[in-house]
């Protein structure tokens, strides 16, 4: 769920959902038996851009010109950055999330013990986008004008090409800081709906341009990093402006969306008709639909909505070949391999996603956060493969090692009341002094649990019965519920620490349960050994988590950061590290990627993870769909 | 890459070693009971979990391994699984060590008692001793000493528990169980049994390398056992047994812990406690059953002088490191690891590689005392045929020769530079007055009146079988100190012996003969297989730098001031030469149908022993049974022999005589080198 719609959610959805529906019963005609349809028809020619821009970008998060609220240098939104306010003390700004506007006491001490970082020393970074930094557009006239002709809005303005020519990948995020700007997109379509799409790849072809989807831009896989080899004109094919829930059919629960609309749009928009798809990657405020197809993505609560391939009952792309889609939306076929198999995780390299039949459900009822504390990491797994076991696992259930845990009480808000801060101050005794827990182990489970209050009360009850048997005491609530909100903050983190030389990243793996515990340790150990080696001069951050849990094993969650002051060359020691950890990842059983996707970063290990002849089944796809690679942003093969 | 982790060859002269502390000195001075009762606290591992001694047994029992090969024993042999539960449970019981500190501190008390009569220092590197600390709270430690002594491990121990380190569990052979009461005392001191053979008993493999692997995996303690798998009798290093190193190995490779520390210990005595026992074992007077009662026989050995004792603990040798770039750990992926599987071809030759790696760590280590090289010299002198010995003076003049040569080589030579080298001399031959004596001033070995082996028993020598064979008691006994030093002179010798042998100077011919005799050799000596080229390169670096050969693009000459140094390194090598084409005569003259392995031994000493006492062989160190079993099985290796599954359990011995014949042909250089079958340079 966002950050901005947590806490007292339930009440407020409500009230909400109430207006909306007196709101739109003013507006609308009666509503249409089977289904609410919402959208307008694409009307593409005969409307000038700029109108269409003025109603779309109503109730919709993700404007054109994404400068307009967003970074170009770091994550999200300009408003909202930490900064050290002249006390000294950690600040989060702007309004939109809920840690916005608050102190943070600890960030500073945990900055400062953690990565011997100091407040004195702050990193240099160019401010604004040098527009003479950037490589003038290198563009197909041809194209050009027959796009023209079609009246599908495009810019080769500096600022609109270098947003999209990245990811967040540590890489990408360090050079803009830098003002470094490599080869970038030479320029930018906005599609409006299908059609305009299916022009924009028919015109690609016909004048040999190099296509280049772009969705949300949360790519942490240097997916949409330009090839630099590629002579071509590349063209950016940004979907966010088909953001349009197109029909919800409540009869089938399902409901036809564009690829292009952002996760929490999409929540929110069914939220306002009762209805939510529970997918929420941590990325959702940013990533799109069309992303997540893309690249296999998953949701914090795939325990009960499935992950984006459980979600999927229809999908439309188009490619150089044509469109492809299914004849029917039956839940399950048995007509060969699945040919949505060939787009999901296709990573851009078919064609453009353009449209999406997803499952919704009813909005949940009851929702309630939770926590657990177990005396150690090795408890603490124990457990959630036993919840696994019993097929048990609330919407989402996550366990943090004790490092984590550590840095999730330095993000701890200051406290209102000399009571909360009273209550704190106790539960700590009774864990530490009581329980006997050594806080240099111990280590915390966060629960999320959906559904009717009866069925959530019981299904919560379960779950502590089991971590009761493996150590875990019950930790309340509020701990559960701020280790979900770190979740959006932790990216805005990364933008502070490089203020302040530390540089890091998060990766992810799939893996055996039986091999949990050994991956964990041993990829931890192998980022500080190699941090030694290459000459790093302060120890690591390098710390994990489990996120989610499977019949067969369970995604686990690494992040490493370093303070690099010292180093002549961050990144590329930066770049070293991550390479070795990947190995040791690899070594110990664990996948490529579990929902990052392989993008160009990951590319090498691909054909030891799938075999030669699944590279060559792959290849054989592409060679048949793109011949002329259009879709050329050479990723995955 | 992984062979700097071991060792570096490229300048010998230039290695670095700590310096040694004698830890008997402050024995000497303080009460040795409140030694024994001091305060114990050694570092642990960081990640370990405590736990009892009887915990791990259960541990043990309860393990995926053990519970899946005891439902596939019960399933192959249709026993209930309660039964061989109940088997697995009473091997871990004969197995398991029972860890107390009291007896330690027994042992402790006792033992520097002993010592300190016994032995003049014990010398420790305090700096390993500090890495090994260090070592040890980081990841698992497998202690790898050398193995020439009874006393190895209980020194081990000793030394641990000295300078409050964890005490280590270590593997001891069965044998030793057998000795009533001194039996259970090891195994309270950490010692734990393992049956010497147990071929196909699957049941008491998965018992056992559980157990191993559950103890190092959960930092419990230091595992110690011996890569040479036995004591060398020789005293020079066996070619090392792998099962106890694939099993420390596998908690690595599947990722059970991120390393593993294999630290090789040096253990070098000065005069080894069962000196002529040995000499006599390998003549085939067979060895004492270990007893008790025997150990109390011994303790005459009190009032005699054994000098020092070395003990090198080497640098850690991660696990890690080694298998970096050589094997790909992701081939445990597809299958449970806890199904016991056969390691595939890429583990063994790892395993094999590192274990010659970590032998050789062991020998470079090994410190020589001077005595080492003069035994050498001795005994070349003795083989020249000069009855009257070497006078004092000549052999001192060697000897500072031999000292200089064999620095140059890298060999760890404890000459105090501060004593005149005559000093040192007489000092070294002093302490070895069983196997030699100076008489008018010419010093000899004690060949004549069979020696003084056994001085209680007046009974002179009568045939001259007997006498031959106190004379090898003799040869033998010195012979173990010269080997002390081979490691040093070895790869060198080989090239000496093939710029000796080849007809012409080519690079690539000497090189063709260097590659047969190293591959003849490499039961004999410690050659890490596959290392051809590498050993070539290092004797050739070695020989050049010392002065001894020129070597160009093609050719290899051998300078003026040269000759000296390869005549004492072909002599070196001449007794093997010479014993092994003594074992392909045998083979080709005398071998009937069915001759077994069990009778080859004796067969082959009869042989030897007519060829000694008709003066054709002059090397009575033939006679040593390692050195007939290990051409044998070099011959068996190449082929030249093999083994038929006959009728009885023995398997008789098939003999290719036309290439045993051929084979020593070549060892004896008659034949121009055909060209062998190995790597062009």
């Amino acid at each position: 769920m966002a950050s901005n719609s947590s806490g007292d959610s339930s009440s407020r959805h409500q009230t909400a959902r109430h207006r909306l529906s007196v709101i739109a019963g003013h507006l609308q005609r009666p509503a249409d038996s089977n289904a609410a349809v919402l959208a307008v028809e694409c009307k593409a020619q005969g409307t000038t851009p700029n109108v269409r821009t003025g109603v779309r970008s109503e109730g919709r998060t993700v404007p054109r010109r994404r400068q307009e609220i967003m970074k170009w240098n770091g994550w999200g939104y300009s408003d909202s950055r930490f900064l050290f306010n002249k006390k000294g003390q950690a600040e989060f700004t702007g309004k939109r999330y809920r840690l916005s506007g608050m102190i943070i006491p600890g960030l500073k001490d945990w900055l400062e013990s953690t990565f011997g970082a100091s407040l004195q020393h702050k990193a240099p970074v160019t401010p604004i986008l040098n527009s003479g930094a950037v490589q003038p557009p290198t563009l197909n006239e041809a194209f050009v004008e027959e796009l023209r002709s079609t009246g599908v809005p495009f810019s080769h303005e500096a600022e609109d090409r270098v947003f999209r020519s990245h990811g967040h990948c540590l890489h990408e995020i360090f050079a803009l800081r830098e003002g470094k700007i490599g080869r970038i997109p030479d320029m930018v379509v906005w599609p409006n709906c299908h059609n305009d799409v299916v022009k924009i790849v028919e015109l690609a072809c016909k004048h040999n341009v190099c296509l280049i989807p772009y969705g949300g831009g949360t790519s942490v896989s240097s997916a949409l990093e330009c090839p630099p080899e590629e002579s071509r004109s590349i063209v950016s094919l940004d979907t966010s402006q088909m953001n349009r829930i197109l029909w919800i059919d409540e009869k089938n629960l399902t409901a036809r969306v564009e690829s292009g609309i952002v996760g929490q749009d999409l929540e929110r928009l069914l939220n306002e008709s009762g209805y939510c798809t529970g997918h929420e990657p941590d990325s959702m405020e940013f990533s799109s639909l069309g992303g997540w197809v893309a690249t296999r993505a998953s949701g914090m609560k795939k325990n009960i909505y499935g992950n984006i391939e459980d979600l999927v009952v229809h999908i439309k792309m188009v490619t150089p070949r044509g469109v492809i889609e299914k004849s029917c939306q039956g839940p399950r076929m048995s007509t060969g391999p699945d040919i949505h198999h060939f787009i999901l995780g296709s990573e851009g390299t078919l064609g453009v996603v353009t449209e999406v039949t997803l499952k919704i459900r009813p909005m949940p009822e009851y929702q309630k956060y939770g926590s657990v504390v177990f005396p150690n990491f090795e408890q603490g797994v124990a457990c959630l493969r036993e919840v696994a076991r019993q097929r048990c696992a609330p919407a989402s259930i996550r366990l943090m090692d004790n490092e984590q845990f550590k840095f999730g009480h330095a993000l701890k808000p200051q406290v209102s009341s000399i009571f909360t801060s009273f209550l704190d101050g106790l539960k700590k005794f009774y864990i530490t002094k009581f329980k006997g827990f050594d806080p240099n182990h111990l280590c915390v489970a966060t629960l999320l649990f959906e559904g009717d209050r009866e069925k959530v009360l019981q299904h919560e009850k379960q779950v502590y019965d089991i971590a009761a048997k493996f150590g875990g005491l019950a930790a309340g609530e509020d701990n559960g519920q701020r280790g979900y909100i770190m979740t959006f903050v932790i990216a805005y983190l990364r933008d502070l620490g490089m203020d302040y030389y530390v540089i890091g990243e998060s990766f992810e793996t799939s893996v055996p349960w039986d091999r949990v515990l050994d991956i964990c340790r041993n990829v931890k150990a192998r980022i500080v050994r190699e941090c030694k080696d290459k000459g790093v001069q302060f120890p690591p951050l390098s710390t994990c988590r489990v996120t989610q849990t499977y019949d067969a094993g369970a995604c686990v969650y690494f992040y490493f950061a370093f303070n690099y002051r010292g180093l002549s060359d961050p990144v590329h020691v930066y770049e070293q590290v991550e390479h070795a950890a990947r190995e040791e990842v690899l070594a110990n059983g664990g996948s490529l990627s579990h929902h990052h996707g392989v993008g160009k970063l990951r590319k090498e290990w691909m054909r030891e993870t799938v075999s030669t002849v699944g590279m060559g089944m792959l290849q054989s796809v592409k060679d048949y769909v793109d011949p002329n690679n259009i879709f050329g942003n050479r990723n995955l093969l | 890459m992984a062979s700097k982790v071991v060792y570096s060859h490229r300048d010998p002269m230039l290695k670095k070693r700590d310096d040694f502390e004698d830890m008997l000195e402050e024995r000497r001075a303080t009460s040795d009971l409140r030694y024994a009762l001091r305060c114990y606290t050694p570092a642990l591992y960081k990640g370990l979990t405590p736990c009892k001694s009887s915990e791990l047994k259960n541990m043990v029992l309860q393990s995926d391994q053990l519970l899946y090969v005891i439902n596939q024993v019960s399933k192959e042999t249709g026993t209930s699984t309660d039964e061989i539960e109940a088997e697995a449970s009473a091997i871990l019981e004969e197995m398991a060590h029972r860890l107390q500190l009291s007896t330690v501190r027994f042992f402790a008390f006792a033992l520097t008692k002993v010592f300190k009569t016994v032995f003049r220092s014990i010398c420790v590197n305090e700096e390993g001793i500090q890495r090994l600390q260090q070592a040890i709270q980081e990841h698992p430690v497998v202690l790898l000493p050398s193995h020439r002594s009874y006393m190895d491990f209980l020194l081990m121990s000793y030394i641990l528990y000295t300078y409050d380190l964890a005490l280590p569990v270590i593997a001891a052979g069965m044998d030793f169980m057998g000795m009533k009461i001194i039996g259970e005392m090891l195994r309270m001191s950490g010692a734990f049994f393992i049956r010497r053979s147990f071929g196909g008993d699957k049941l008491y493999w998965a018992v056992f390398s559980e157990y191993v692997k559950i103890m190092l995996k959960n930092g419990y303690a230091p595992v110690e056992f011996f890569l040479e798998g036995t004591r060398s009798r020789t005293a020079k290093s066996l070619t090392p047994k792998l099962g106890l190193l694939n099993i420390v190995l596998d908690p690595f490779l599947k990722g059970e812990v991120f390393d593993v520390s294999l630290v090789p210990v040096s253990i070098s005595y000065e005069r080894i406690l069962e000196e002529t026992l040995y000499a006599r074992e390998l003549l085939g007077v067979p060895k004492p059953k270990e007893s008790t009662s025997g150990l109390f026989k011994a303790r005459k050995i009190l009032s005699e002088d054994y000098g020092s004792i070395h003990v090198y603990f080497g640098q850690p040798v991660s696990a890690r490191s080694l298998a970096e770039g050589r094997v790909n750990r992701s081939q445990f992926n597809l299958i449970p690891r806890h199904i016991p599987r056969k390691p595939a071809e890429e583990i063994q030759d790892f395993v094999n590689d590192s274990a010659y790696r970590l032998v050789r760590a062991q020998e470079e280590n090994m410190v020589l005392k001077p005595w080492v090289l003069l035994a050498s010299l001795l005994l070349q002198n003795q083989a020249a045929g000069n009855k009257q010995g070497m006078q004092l003076e000549e052999l001192t003049d060697q000897a500072v020769w031999l000292r200089d040569l064999s620095r140059q080589f890298g060999a760890f030579l404890h000459w105090p530079d501060n004593i005149p080298p005559s000093k040192v001399v007489s000092c070294s031959l002093s302490l070895h007055q069983s196997l030699v004596r100076i008489s008018e001033g010419r010093v000899q070995l004690t060949l004549e009146q069979g020696g003084r082996a056994e001085p209680g028993l007046p009974l002179p020598a009568v045939t001259p079988e007997e006498e031959l064979l106190n004379r090898a008691v003799i040869i033998l006994s010195c012979a173990s100190y010269r080997n002390q030093a081979l490691h040093v002179f070895i790869r060198p010798a080989l090239l000496a012996s093939a710029v000796h042998a080849a007809s012409v100077n080519r690079k690539q011919e000497i090189f063709n003969t260097f590659s047969f005799l190293r591959n003849m050799f490499s039961d004999e000596f410690i050659l890490r297989p596959g290392a051809e080229v590498q050993d070539f390169e290092e004797a050739c670096y070695l020989l050049v730098k010392s002065g001894a050969l020129q070597i160009n693009q093609q050719q290899v000459l051998v300078t003026d001031r040269g000759h000296r140094t390869l005549a004492f390194l072909t002599s070196i090598l001449d007794p093997f030469v010479q014993g092994y084409q003594m074992v392909c005569r045998f083979l080709c003259e005398e071998v009937a149908e069915g001759l077994t392995e069990k009778l080859f031994v004796p067969a082959v000493r009869k042989f030897i022993t007519k060829h000694l006492l008709s003066g054709r062989l002059k090397y009575a160190e033939v006679l040593s049974s390692d050195l007939q079993k290990n051409a044998l099985a070099a011959l068996l290796r190449l082929g030249a022999v093999q083994k038929v599954r006959g009728r009885g359990e023995q398997g008789a011995l098939k003999v290719n005589t036309v290439m045993v014949n051929s084979l020593e042909d070549t060892l004896g250089g008659k034949l121009p080198t055909q060209k062998p079958v190995v790597a062009r340079l």
